[in-house]
């Protein structure tokens, strides 16, 4: 069964989708989507060295954005640049310097397309094993970390004047984030793993009235694009990770319409 | 040494902060024990926003020394913001830092009379329902130490009354400390143990009654400040109920 392209492909995404979805809300909620953006960009650095040094593509993915994350904290506490200009700095910069890394590599072909906007084609049952162990090592550790996170998301004095121990969870959050981008690269691509984190979480708010519910609605949101977005690729011959995020668009859209039902109810 | 030690929740000594080149505030000591009310009084910016959080250790660099003896802290903070894209009804909120049987979740909203917002969304709520709720939400686990920062902002008159009368009633049944933060100086001098009077540094502290005749005091607050005590204690011997019942007067 896992021998067919589009069967391993399919179940790597619905993994994708399970671990976005919670994750999703926290970006959204704690306003991160910039931040997602900044360590996706940095990825391309982290599948250059995994090319140069042949290690696996998510493991050095990992150590960069983590990496790269950690630079950005340390900036935060040493510089007065406001966050969204540091975020910047270090998107586009981590961006450059991989696109440089690349050229200097230049006995390898590169699938630029696949690593930008991702490649089923290119989902092997290694990467199966790495997406479903990883991603149920991460909502594992999003689960102990629940009560702290979702507290110092709401308000971090509250949080800290009450044991909850904010900067901790907050820099396990982090981690948290490289980790699901280093195992979705392939799947959706470093330029889209952002959309996947916000699109369904985003569809969820209109829909939700309470956190978990919001949780549950954005897993469902972005296990609905998977399918529809791979199965419609497959019928239109179009890239994956585009119309997985297409597919989210859709359902977005859809959720606006019961927002308008509901205010109108409202009235 | 050790049970006198349990005596005290929190202690402030000679603490300061120091950020972006002036202090705001210094030279600050002063203790929260079981079972009394501290108050902090003061005009805007003069530090009791910073004393109150120096005291739950939010602070990372401060002058001085901070100790505490508990870990069982409720915190009602000046302001709390709640984002659009956050869904988060009243229940959720009382959760947030501390499990909750049902029970306990319906007897501090009730004790606070906004049971019936449970299931409503936190961003709906009026000023002072949010007040009521985020008193709720730091009582319901019964802590030792209450950090209460101007906790009846933007509740009604009668209401004020009443939660200030709650607050008296928590401090004594739970037999916690709290360390309180208020504008309305006719509470302050009526049912606290011991206030501080800030301006930046501490400018006079005691009993109500030794603070309301401090000359540092009328010059903070102008004479009439002074008068409050009096006009308050008269007031207070025909409207207190004898059992000291929480329920509202009418």
């Amino acid at each position: 069964m896992f021998d067919d392209f589009f069967i391993r492909a399919l179940i790597a995404g619905l993994g994708v989708a399970l671990v976005t979805g919670p994750l999703g809300c926290f970006v959204i909620w704690r306003r991160l989507s910039f931040f997602g953006d900044t360590l996706s960009h940095s990825a391309l650095l982290g599948v250059t060295l995994a090319v140069s040094f042949d290690i696996n593509i998510a493991f050095s993915v990992f150590i960069i954005s983590s990496a790269v994350a950690l630079i950005l904290l340390k900036l935060q506490k040493t510089t007065n640049l406001p966050g969204d200009a540091l975020l910047g700095l270090l998107a586009h910069s981590s961006l450059a310097v991989g696109l440089v890394a690349i050229g200097f590599l230049s006995f390898i072909r590169f699938d630029i397309m696949g690593l930008l906007f991702g490649d089923i084609l290119s989902v092997t049952k290694n990467d199966l094993i790495i997406i479903w162990v990883g991603g149920a090592i991460i909502l594992f550790v999003l689960k102990l970390i629940w009560k702290p996170l979702f507290a110092s998301t709401v308000n971090y004095e509250l949080a800290d004047a009450e044991g909850m121990r904010p900067e901790r969870v907050n820099a396990i959050f982090t981690i948290l984030m490289a980790a699901i981008i280093a195992i979705s690269i392939k799947m959706i691509g470093l330029l889209l793993i952002t959309g996947m984190l916000i699109i369904p979480a985003a569809m969820a708010r209109n829909i939700s009235n309470n956190p978990k519910q919001m949780v549950l609605f954005s897993i469902i949101g972005g296990l609905l694009s998977v399918v529809i977005g791979l199965f419609g690729s497959l019928e239109i011959n179009s890239p994956s990770g585009p119309s997985i995020i297409t597919a989210g668009l859709i359902l977005f859209i859809l959720s606006l319409i019961k927002i308008k039902r509901l205010s109108q109810l409202n009235n | 040494m050790k049970s006198e030690n349990n005596k005290f929740l929190v202690k402030l000594d000679n603490t300061g902060v120091f950020q972006n080149n002036k202090w705001l505030v210094k030279g600050v000591s002063l203790e929260v024990e079981r079972g009394k009310i501290v108050t902090l009084i003061g005009p805007n910016g003069s530090g009791k926003t910073t004393t109150a959080k120096i005291a739950l250790g939010l602070y990372k660099n401060i002058q001085g020394k901070v100790e505490k003896f508990t870990k069982k802290i409720g915190y009602v903070p000046q302001k709390i913001s709640i984002d659009w894209t956050l869904p988060i009804r009243v229940l959720d909120f009382m959760l947030l830092t501390q499990n909750l049987s049902d029970d306990e979740i319906n007897t501090a909203l009730n004790l606070t009379g906004v049971e019936h917002l449970k299931n409503n969304n936190l961003r709906n709520l009026s000023g002072g329902e949010f007040q009521r709720v985020l008193i709720a939400r730091a009582i319901a686990k019964k802590p030792d130490l209450l950090v209460l920062d101007e906790p009846v902002q933007g509740v009604d008159f009668k209401g004020e009354i009443a939660l200030y009368e709650l607050i008296k009633t928590i401090s004594d049944k739970l037999n916690c400390g709290i360390l309180l933060i208020s504008h309305d100086l006719h509470v302050v001098m009526s049912a606290t143990d011991y206030v501080v009077c800030l301006n930046g540094h501490v400018c006079c502290s005691g009993t109500p009654q030794a603070v309301a005749n401090d000359n540092k005091y009328k010059e903070l607050f102008g004479d009439r400040a002074s008068t409050i005590l009096s006009v308050y204690e008269h007031n207070h011997d025909h409207t207190h109920s004898p059992d000291g019942s929480i329920k509202r007067k009418q």
